[in-house]
């Protein structure tokens, strides 16, 4: 290894451990009751996430400079466990990241929109109930992003997924005096659930599959896009289709897209980075990072396309009958994931709409913060602007408008009411499932009375006589 | 004599034993509650000693020349879980509020103690089946003294008493049915689990959480059940009864409308799936289980004491609405979030690694074993993130008193945040410790059937 690639190798780590040094900063202060002020957040915040940066871009450049497309930094074995005669009965948790035309950029990203969105966040929160616990979060959502995006291991992705849905959810009940966000982040972290769920499984089914949770003894040692998958296409596609419904939790893809718009109830600037940027872009992520499973199976190609197209057409009808500017570029944000996901399932034909697919996704989350954090002022420069030219700015016909007269009302119909998606989880996935476990504890009830020797207690004040998750199915308010 | 070969683990047992006594007299509930955190200290700390030293030599003590063999000891399985054991009663006496002091019976604390470090440091099965019999009557006494019905208990113990002596005095298959009976009635799974719902509902918080948490099914499982290589069927009954329980109770835990009900569901899913490990008997499925064991043991038990520590200052809690206590007790809000997300297997947290394993030691011989892990994981994650909600957002409560931590609260928290982070971070040596506690478990399984 020459000295410019073993400085590479050396600079790798700083980029994990800056953001979770600003978690540990900034969150061991809070837990024993003496938050740092405003300032040193502010300050430990600028500091962390540029040195973070900044090893980011050195490896980049050394990279640049050594030819080497795909740098590994192996922090050894985090657990490992051997029999000592049986070759099959071991385990072990390698913490392992890499360096690649795909990781890189959504690092340098997610390092550079957390740096400006921190910046801008000091100043809008200032003298907020929840300045710190604000920054606690968006440190740990800093942590597993970058955790995520340089991931050179399956499990390791894993824990990055998990911190990201983590600080997402309780951003979104940010604003926690009233009810509706705590609602929503219920909402969200249930959807999440299911995310992480099959991602699990996944990565449980590809560590057995492959011996591993390595990237490279999956996915081939060639840097990406190149790698190849070595698994045969059956189980590529059952994989692969469980990886497609992590990616559609994680992104808010059909038939999960309800969830985006109730995350608008966090603070602007968590909508700013997370929904408009980079948590949304996670799941979209993690496609391309399995680019090759595509690549091994046609017909998950085809079902990552039709995902893909589904929901940015749903997003489209959505967004069009929006009334408030944050519901109306979630669902701008969403149609344009739509889009790259589609690209992504059409590069099992077209290699090429890989590359174009990551352009796509980096330029789209920078465009979009901006939206977001402009959203707040943008009717005042409306106003601005009329009072200006003495009338009011043209408004251009909507898509929907334009559509003939029998069908424009479903249309209208179906857009307001965001697809019909949540109510058809509802009825379909949770009434049952809640009403199933209500009925059990109905009875368990009868059951410890009958042993008990006393009346049924179903008539108690603690017995739940209604759907406690009931609120699920409501609309954000 | 050296300073190792003191009856250290005897001590662990003796030294709690002898402070319920005196305690008991006091009638003072401050002066009781310090006497009695010095003995559970004193205890903890022979514990500790115990299972630093325990592969060293060691000089017999009084009971072990009182019956002619040695009644304690400490091996691999056992040695970090007695200190655990002890460490959780010293953390539940020391986070008692005073207002609380007055309901508590520390005399039967410290006699919970005895017994309980008493039982996981015991190795033959008539000795470690005594401890499990003892073992179920502090939490009796405790519902008797608050004036609660205890039948639902007494039923379910009774039950457990005739199958634990049924299966110690019957041989081969129908040894090894029994006893699977009497493990899975001690472990809570459906459908004799009505006690541990019955016992949080009607028990005190603290006695019911010192009885529950410990696990004490898996540990009669891995000595009385392992041990005699029963027929495939018999481990597996216990893992597929075990996962159905940790499916079901997630999903009644979701539903719960009273935090102690949830509490007592959430526990029993926790505590089926470190049974689910048993099913496949391999090392690495055991090693997971083993290792979630533990976990599960410090994250809910300190899950336990966030709850017990939110009654102490707002009464009996209702999960139907939403409460608003961040605004009065944000560092119990933290505690409650870190508490029960390390009992899912967060990542950082000392689950992480073991669901990890444990999934992974399932999924190899059953996807859909692996599957239903997975689902009651994810239940559970769900339930503990709706309770967090309810609990502390909503319109601010204002109280008109102080309602943060207090610093002995802090401590206990503290130390359990050590135990769930730093397994987490570092977690080899647990893992490794708990890999060889499988593997011996497992040789021994062997041996007998190759006898």
């Amino acid at each position: 290894m020459t000295d410019l690639a073993a400085l590479a190798v050396a600079c790798g780590p700083v980029a994990v451990v800056a953001p979770l040094a600003l978690v540990f900063v900034l969150g061991v202060p809070a837990l024993v009751g003496a938050p740092l002020p405003e300032r040193a957040t502010d300050r430990a915040c600028r500091a962390l996430i540029a040195i973070g940066l900044l090893a980011t871009l050195a490896v980049f450049v050394l990279m640049l400079a050594t030819g080497d497309r795909h740098v590994v930094v192996n922090l050894g074995n985090w657990v490992s466990i051997h029999h000592p005669t049986d070759e099959n009965a071991h385990y072990h948790f390698a913490v392992k990241f890499e360096y690649d035309r795909l990781s890189l950029p959504l690092a340098v990203l997610s390092f550079t929109l957390c740096g400006t969105i921190g910046a801008f966040a000091a100043r809008y929160l200032h003298r907020e109930p929840g300045y710190t616990r604000f920054f606690v979060l968006f440190a740990v959502f800093l942590t597993g992003m970058v955790t995520a995006a340089l991931a050179d291991t399956i499990e390791t992705l894993f824990a990055g997924w998990e911190l990201v849905g983590l600080s997402s959810v309780l951003l979104v009940a940010y604003f926690q005096e009233r009810p509706a966000p705590a609602r929503n982040g219920l909402h969200v972290w249930v959807v999440y659930r299911v995310s992480d769920a099959a991602l699990l499984f996944a990565a449980v089914a590809l560590h057995h599959t492959t011996g591993e949770g390595d990237f490279d003894r999956l996915l081939g040692t060639a840097p990406w896009p190149h790698g190849r998958a070595a698994i045969p296409e059956g189980q590529a596609l059952v994989i692969g289709l469980l990886l497609l419904l992590a990616a559609a939790g994680k992104s808010a893809l059909v038939p999960f897209s309800g969830w985006l718009p109730r995350a608008m109830e966090g603070p602007t600037p968590s909508s700013a980075v997370f929904y408009g940027a980079l948590s949304v872009h996670l799941g979209v992520f993690l496609l391309l990072r399995m680019s090759p499973l595509i690549a091994a199976s046609g017909w998950l190609a085809v079902a990552v396309v039709a995902l893909g197209l589904a929901t940015a057409v749903y997003a489209y009808l959505a967004g069009a009958v929006q009334t408030d500017i944050k519901s109306a570029l979630s669902f701008a944000s969403l149609a344009q994931v739509g889009i790259i996901v589609a690209e992504i399932g059409a590069g099992h034909w077209l290699p090429i709409l890989w590359y174009v697919a990551l352009t796509h996704l980096l330029g789209h989350a920078c465009l979009r913060v901006l939206q977001f954090v402009r959203a707040p002022s943008l009717l005042r420069d409306y106003r601005e602007l009329e009072n200006a030219i003495g009338e009011q700015l043209p408004r251009p016909i909507g898509p929907l408008a334009t559509a003939p007269g029998g069908v424009r009302g479903r249309l209208y119909r179906f857009a307001l009411e965001r697809g019909h998606l949540d109510a058809l989880l509802v009825c379909c996935v949770v009434r049952p499932c809640v009403g199933l476990f209500l009925w059990l504890d109905r009875l368990e009830r009868r059951w410890a009375a009958f042993l008990r020797g006393s009346a049924p207690v179903d008539g108690s004040s603690t017995a739940p006589r209604t759907d406690p998750t009931a609120h699920v199915a409501e609309r954000r308010t | 004599m050296t300073f190792a070969s003191l009856p250290w683990l005897e001590l662990a047992v003796v030294v709690p034993l002898c402070g319920a006594l005196p305690v008991a007299r006091v009638r003072d509930p401050l002066a009781a509650a310090r006497w009695c955190l010095a003995f559970a200290g004193a205890g903890l700390v022979c514990s500790l000693v115990a299972c630093v030293t325990h592969s060293e030599p060691g000089s017999a003590g009084a009971l072990a020349r009182l019956f002619g063999r040695p009644v304690f000891a400490l091996d691999a399985l056992s040695a970090p879980l007695v200190p655990l054991v002890a460490l959780l009663h010293f953390l539940t006496a020391l986070a008692t509020g005073r207002t609380k002091m007055a309901r508590v019976s520390f005399a039967w604390l410290l006699a919970g103690q005895a017994v309980r470090v008493g039982t996981f440091a015991c190795v033959a099965p008539t000795d470690l089946a005594v401890f499990l019999l003892l073992g179920a009557l502090p939490p009796y006494f405790d519902l008797r003294r608050r004036g609660r019905a205890a039948r639902v208990y007494v039923l379910h113990m009774g039950l457990f008493a005739a199958l634990l002596l049924g299966g110690l005095v019957a041989t081969g298959t129908v040894a090894a049915v029994l006893l699977m009976g009497a493990v899975l009635v001690r472990g809570g799974t459906v459908p004799a689990h009505a006690w541990v719902t019955d016992l949080f509902e009607n028990g005190s918080f603290g006695a019911a959480l010192l009885a529950a948490t410990p696990i004490v099914g898996m540990y009669a499982a891995m000595r009385l059940v392992l041990p005699i290589a029963p027929p495939n069927w018999v481990l597996e009954g216990i893992g597929l009864a075990s996962l159905a329980t940790a499916v079901y109770a997630a999903g009644l835990a979701l539903v719960q409308t009273d935090a102690r009900r949830f509490f007592a569901y959430l526990f029993l899913s926790h505590a089926s799936l470190v049974l689910v490990g048993m099913e496949l008997h391999t090392a690495i499925s055991l090693t997971g289980a083993l290792a979630l064991w533990g976990s599960v043991a410090v994250s809910i038990g300190g899950f336990g004491l966030t709850l017990r520590a939110l009654e102490a200052r707002f009464g009996r809690l209702s999960l139907t609405e939403h409460r608003g206590f961040y605004a009065a007790s944000p560092a119990l809000a933290v505690c409650f979030l870190l508490t029960g997300l390390a009992s899912v297997g967060f990542p950082g947290t000392s689950g992480f690694v073991a669901t990890e394993l444990l999934v992974d030691g399932v999924v190899g011989a059953s996807p859909a074993v692996g599957l239903g892990v997975i689902v009651a994981t994810a239940l559970n994650g769900i339930a503990i993130m709706r309770a967090y909600l309810l609990l502390f957002t909503g319109a601010r409560h204002a109280p008109g008193v102080g309602t943060g931590m207090t610093v002995r609260e802090r401590g206990a928290v503290f130390a359990l945040a050590v135990l769930i982070f730093g397994g987490g971070l570092f977690p080899q040596p647990y893992i490794a410790s708990r890999h060889r506690a499988a593997e011996a478990a497992l040789t021994a399984g062997d041996a007998e059937t190759t006898r």
